[in-house]
């Protein structure tokens, strides 16, 4: 595993939030995938040997839980939340307009590496629906035309870089 | 009569101009003052606090927080752990993210009494994996906290040490589930755990006695302490005191938080009053009262029956719009109260495309222990998504109600329960809608219809 001397320091230190090893196996693979974008083979066996595991162990929780992916997506995450609120608002027509934008179907890396769109389960914000995630950040009110200017945000963004 | 003012106790600073989630600023509106005068009383009297002050767990279940308190297994000699459940995932609920986002020393403060008066050492915070930024609000705020001596070890001299760490989910809503909670801090699966024999409160986290809790309930636990539990009791209604937060979302002209003295305000007064009645053109035609898997009520229908004001029996005849706000009306009228997430539908939703919605998302979100579950929550997605997307057929109602009927009471937890009663109620309530679907859903959409599956 080629991790961060700071990703490693953050697994050390979390380990030690609980009396029980196994326990820091959310914190862990959190701490994985933000530093290497998804959970690897190998990442599952580095954090069994770690937590003194069997690897199992490790894989169950990963196939569990949806944020733990086993495939690099694109550079950016946009997850369109899908459930009833949003839905009422028009959650399914912001998630149309993503796709349209980038050409490309949901649980898809786009042609130019760019972006994953997923459609998700509700995102607890319901009250200002629909809304998005775009990485870390919550995007309130996404309706098709908001969704065309933050997908040209992003692409903006990509062209900095 | 028209609706209340609003009672901010919870939400006193949300959304207040100049209001930062830092210490300096909670300190300065007289923040852990409440916890420095709780450390000079014995933990029992706080607890006897609690009780009396009749709160209910506003997670979802209305169960009385005292009580809960109450059941630990206080003789084992085993540490006893408190967890804060802020997995927020039932849809239509929204309120410990503005809670946690906006005022996070409030909640600390809260579990930090809490802790004190169970005499736990050791609290987590168990945040739903898709708020990263409320995590490290909280982190930031602990940090901070631990640094002025109100967290961690010998908190302000007084010999007390408690200990809160921050515990990321990662979007399975069954977490919300307390014992699936609890597996998931142990790292494994969520899969919740059979009971009774063994509760969290006497085998939970580790083993040792548990106590789960709500964010905004911990955070009533302060106010409670702060005014004494018989105060408390004088907001609100007999058996449901204190305030509610109510999370309206879907068609209204201003969706959002609210925070009522409970059981004051009616259906009616909330969604035409306060949230501005429906979009313009429309009428409303359903309303969710609890998160997503309350049983749903239509407008319209009336309820009729006999209940308890003070001493005496009266008759009450209803409509959606009458019902006060509470856990115990709303159960009378056959629903719940819940998380206080509503979620209202105007005349322009098809009630077999919504319920098709909620479907998937239940069907997503089993844990796949139990087979009647598993399955059941699985079917009901594939038949309404058929009905919409393929071909519907008149003996679709009868089929879904047969799978939903299978399903509650034979789950290990109340999921089988929660994605059972969508499909139950909606059956129940607009039956006909579903009869006809084979027939309505050739006609012409209009063009502004959302797709709703």
């Amino acid at each position: 595993m080629n991790l961060k001397p700071a990703t490693l320091a953050q697994i050390d230190e979390v380990i030690t939030h609980y009396p029980v090893k196994r326990s820091a196996t959310l914190p862990l693979l959190h701490l994985i995938q933000e530093d290497a974008g998804w959970i690897s083979k190998e990442a599952i066996e580095w954090i069994a040997q770690k937590l003194e595991l069997q690897p199992i162990n490790v894989y169950e929780v990963v196939t569990f839980y949806p944020m733990f992916r086993q495939k690099p997506i694109g550079r950016r995450h946009i997850k369109v939340c899908r459930t009833l609120s949003c839905a009422l608002t028009g959650g399914y027509k912001t998630c149309e307009a993503f796709q349209k934008e980038f050409g490309c179907h949901t649980g898809e890396v786009s042609a130019d590496g760019e972006v994953t769109i997923d459609f998700v389960e509700c995102l607890a914000s319901c009250g200002t629906g629909p809304v998005v995630m775009i990485d870390d950040d919550l995007h309130e009110k996404v309706d098709a035309a908001k969704a065309k200017a933050l997908s040209d945000q992003i692409r903006k963004e990509a062209l900095k870089k | 009569m028209s609706a209340p003012s609003q009672r901010r106790l919870i939400f006193a600073h949300i959304d207040e101009p100049g209001y930062t989630n830092d210490l300096a600023c909670y300190l300065k509106h007289g923040g852990y003052e409440v916890m420095k005068k709780a450390f000079t009383r014995p933990p029992a009297e706080l607890m006897d606090e609690v009780k009396k002050s009749g709160l209910r767990g506003r997670g979802g279940a209305g169960f009385p927080c005292g009580v809960k308190w109450s059941l630990v297994d206080r003789k084992s000699g085993k540490p006893i752990y408190l967890i804060v459940n802020a997995d927020e995932s039932e849809p239509g609920t929204f309120k410990d993210r503005y809670i946690i986002h906006q005022d996070p020393h409030q909640l600390i403060e809260g579990t930090i009494i809490s802790c004190f008066a169970n005499n736990v050492k050791q609290a987590y915070i168990y945040i739903r994996g898709e708020m990263p930024h409320g995590a490290r609000i909280l982190e930031k705020a602990i940090a901070e906290a631990r640094a002025a001596n109100l967290v961690g070890k010998n908190i302000l001299g007084s010999a007390y040490s408690c200990e809160i760490y921050v515990h990321r989910g990662a979007g399975a809503y069954i977490c919300g589930e307390e014992t699936g909670l609890i597996e998931s801090l142990e790292g494994k699966r969520a899969n919740p755990r059979i009971k009774p024999p063994y509760f969290p409160a006497v085998l939970g986290l580790y083993q040792c006695p548990t106590i789960v809790n709500n964010v905004e309930t911990l955070c009533h636990v302060k106010h409670i302490v702060d005014m004494g539990g018989e105060a408390y009791t004088k907001i609100g209604t007999p058996n449901n005191t204190g305030t509610r937060i109510f999370c309206v979302s879907g068609h209204v002209q201003r969706p959002g938080y609210y925070e009522f003295e409970a059981g004051k305000i009616t259906m009616g007064q909330l969604l035409n009053e306060v949230c501005g009645g429906p979009l313009p053109g429309r009428t409303f035609k359903a309303v969710i009262p609890g998160g997503s898997s309350a049983k749903i009520l239509r407008f319209g229908e009336r309820f009729m029956g006999k209940r308890k004001v003070g001493a005496d029996m009266v008759d009450y005849d209803w409509g959606v719009e009458d019902v006060p706000m509470d856990f115990d009306s709303l159960a009378m009228i056959g629903t719940m109260g819940g998380s206080g997430g509503v979620i209202v539908m105007d005349d322009s939703v098809n009630m077999v495309e919504a319920l098709a919605n909620i479907n998937a998302f239940y069907s997503h979100e089993s844990c796949g222990q139990c087979t009647p579950c598993r399955e059941g929550s699985l079917w009901m997605k594939k038949i309404t998504t058929r009905m919409v997307h393929g071909e519907a057929r008149e003996a679709d109602a009868a089929l879904l109600k047969g799978v939903a009927d299978q399903i509650p009471g034979r789950t290990i937890c109340a999921f089988g329960e929660a994605c059972s009663w969508p499909t139950q109620s909606f059956i129940a309530k607009f039956g006909d809608e579903f009869k006809n679907y084979h027939q309505d859903k050739k006609a012409a959409k209009p063009a502004d219809a959302l797709p709703l599956i």
